[in-house]
């Protein structure tokens, strides 16, 4: 289906996913609440994220009924960001390494706000 | 199905092979409104700016020998008596989801060419817009009370204030930014615009700005509130 003629889909589609973004929030809310921590907490939280906005993108952004060339050009561009986030994530492992070492863990004390 | 398409005599193909025929030939390559590859180009380049907030804010997370403070009990508001962890902020992710199915209804009525349903759904999406600005400048100055600067803050490392500010800022002024957008394109569908040139496209095209808000603010609440 081109989508020259525009996207015009059931209103059926939309309610049903707005719902489960509903429901997917609640979850990822909950996960806060049953105050999960360690790896299940992270799993929870990136498998809610990625299905909500994986659901956002494909229908309510009318993505999986666009051509496959704009869907490459928009969705491709973003892969590269994993490699950021792995450099990131390594070099900054790095530096607290470092941090760790040379200023050795300061007694810190917080205080109340005091006014 | 594709007679509008006048720039190839041949017949689109899907799938990959329609991939290699859109890019291969000297042609228009989205078969799109332009203003709708051009939104979407406008939306990758934001997608990048936004990420660069959020891998920044790990960086300087992973970096800190200081606590990071527990956003849990930081955006805990008190309800009948008891602190709620993450209240408000659940209350705004709620308020958002809700503006954007608002927002894809609209874009439904439009290509209905249903202009009524279409001004009451938009007006909808940006009154919940305008509220959930509102609550972020409740929560801006709750915090700034308690004393939370982009230097410092009570709780922990430095860092969160600054990291808190500028990447809900910026998600703010994105929605500021969408309530205008919105408002513009209400006054047009109102004022008929649409239907004289029987086309409802700038109504998808603005849906598209208001459901990427929503997704960005999904990747927010995901990495910043619950992590």
């Amino acid at each position: 289906m081109s989508s020259e003629e525009g996207q015009q889909h059931p209103i059926a589609i939309y309610l049903w996913i707005w719902l489960l973004l509903f429901v997917l929030s609640a979850f990822s809310y909950m996960v806060d609440i049953a105050g999960f921590q360690g790896i299940l907490r992270w799993s929870l939280i990136l498998l809610f994220m990625f299905l909500k906005a994986g659901i956002i993108i494909a229908v309510f952004m009318h993505m999986q009924w666009e051509r496959l060339s704009l869907a490459t050009a928009i969705l491709g561009p973003p892969v590269v960001l994993i490699v950021f986030i792995g450099l990131m994530a390594i070099e900054g492992s790095y530096t607290e390494g470092l941090r760790e070492y040379f200023f050795s863990p300061p007694e810190v004390t917080f205080s109340t706000p005091h006014h | 199905m594709s007679e509008s398409v006048a720039s190839s005599p041949d017949e689109l193909k899907e799938g990959t092979s329609g991939f290699t025929q859109d890019w291969s030939s000297d042609k228009q390559t989205f078969h799109a409104p332009w203003g709708k590859a051009m939104m979407w180009i406008f939306l990758l380049s934001d997608t990048f700016i936004f990420s660069c907030f959020l891998i920044s804010y790990m960086k300087v997370r992973i970096t800190t020998t200081v606590p990071w403070p527990n956003p849990s009990q930081v955006f805990a508001l008190e309800a009948f008596g008891y602190p709620v962890p993450l209240l408000l902020i659940a209350i705004m992710t709620f308020i958002l989801i809700t503006s954007s199915g608002t927002m894809a209804m609209a874009v439904n009525f439009g290509y209905r060419k249903n202009r009524k349903v279409v001004v009451w759904l938009m007006t909808a999406t940006a009154l919940l817009g305008v509220s959930f600005v509102g609550m972020q400048a409740f929560e801006w100055s709750k915090l700034i009370e308690e004393g939370v600067r982009p230097w410092g803050n009570p709780f922990g490392a430095a860092q969160f204030g600054s990291c808190f500010f500028m990447i809900t800022g910026f998600h703010g002024l994105h929605v500021t930014g969408g309530v205008i957008y919105l408002i513009c394109i209400i006054l047009k569908v109102r004022r008929g615009d649409y239907d004289r040139i029987d086309n409802y496209e700038a109504v998808e095209i603005v849906g598209l700005y208001w459901h990427f808000v929503d997704l960005v603010w999904v990747f927010i609440f995901a990495f910043f509130y619950l992590w």
